[in-house]
């Protein structure tokens, strides 16, 4: 992801907090947040992927006036391309690793830039051939120092993934 | 509160419910504040008839995200320097996550942590390690 500018505002960073279940007052209540170790407000260790959110080419999020993929009148509203057991929704997320310089803070203003990096094929016994491609993303601060190192791994598959009968809700 | 190292022993485990029968109200929220809003994880009718799943099914980084918070729980706010997992089963509205890290090395102030999120039948969902600064 490629964000030009991604303010780290304390509001996004409640909901995103409340959206994986932490209501820790770091990320939730300045007054409280300011009297433990982290000082103030923080983001939670996987809040940099919302740059998404400050990504004007994000392919997940519709665009206003152009077909979306997702259900409307129809199951779909834009033909599927072939392949891609991820729906054409840009594959599957296979991996996630994070180095962090320095706790991220709301009020930085972080940029990104990410550069591809290996890509690998591997016959899947539950989805078909995978395809991985790997991507490092550098969060860098207002003052151009870096924050969070992210590398991420997505995955196309030839097909959905079948679900082994132990993975499946129980009735 | 942050770790001890003279308290830490290498195979010490901490463990925590994440989240107990995830909502898809859960998994809306989180494509709301993460901004991946892909069908697959909150349009139904998408994922069962055109890309072929039996439902919708949560982001991999909500599970890390989840998996985040017992760790910070664990080794205290701002701590973290390191953490990484791959995503290794895929989790459904309904299902209940534990999570677990163990601790695989203390040196130098830093300790180590293999985490792993298990669903209700024991299946693994998500594997990783993660690295904190301990006094």
């Amino acid at each position: 992801m490629a964000a030009k500018k991604f303010p780290v505002e304390a509001g996004h960073i409640l909901l995103f907090a409340r959206s994986i279940g932490d209501e820790n007052v770091v990320y939730t209540d300045e007054e409280a947040a300011k009297a433990t170790e982290a000082g103030g407000i923080i983001a939670p260790p996987t809040f940099v992927q919302a740059s998404a959110q400050f990504d004007p080419n994000y392919g997940l999020r519709p665009k206003i006036g152009a077909p979306w993929f997702g259900s409307g009148k129809n199951p779909t509203g834009r033909v599927a391309s072939a392949g891609g057991g991820g729906g054409n929704g840009g594959g599957l997320h296979a991996e996630q690793h994070y180095e962090y310089h320095r706790p991220l803070r709301a009020g930085d203003v972080l940029t990104s830039e990410t550069k591809p990096g290996r890509t690998w094929e591997k016959e899947g016994r539950r989805s078909g051939k995978l395809i991985f491609s790997e991507s490092v993303t550098e969060y860098r601060d207002q003052k151009g120092e870096l924050v969070v190192t992210a590398r991420g791994v997505g995955v196309r598959t030839e097909r959905p993934v079948e679900q082994p009968a132990d993975t499946k809700q129980e009735a | 509160m942050p770790l001890s190292a003279s308290k830490l022993k290498v195979g010490d485990v901490h463990t925590a419910r994440l989240v107990d029968d995830l909502s898809r109200t859960q998994i809306v929220q989180y494509a709301g504040a993460s901004g991946d809003y892909n069908p697959l994880h909150t349009d139904e009718i998408f994922t069962t008839k055109v890309a072929g799943y039996p439902s919708v099914f949560a982001h991999g980084m909500l599970t890390m995200g989840m998996t985040g918070k017992m760790l910070t729980d664990y080794v205290g706010d701002t701590r973290l320097t390191k953490y990484g997992v791959r995503f290794t089963s895929q989790v459904w509205p309904g299902d209940t996550l534990d999570s677990t890290a163990t601790v695989t090395e203390v040196a130098d102030g830093l300790a180590k942590f293999d985490v792993k999120t298990v669903n209700q039948n024991g299946v693994e969902v998500l594997s990783g390690y993660a690295e904190a600064r301990v006094d």
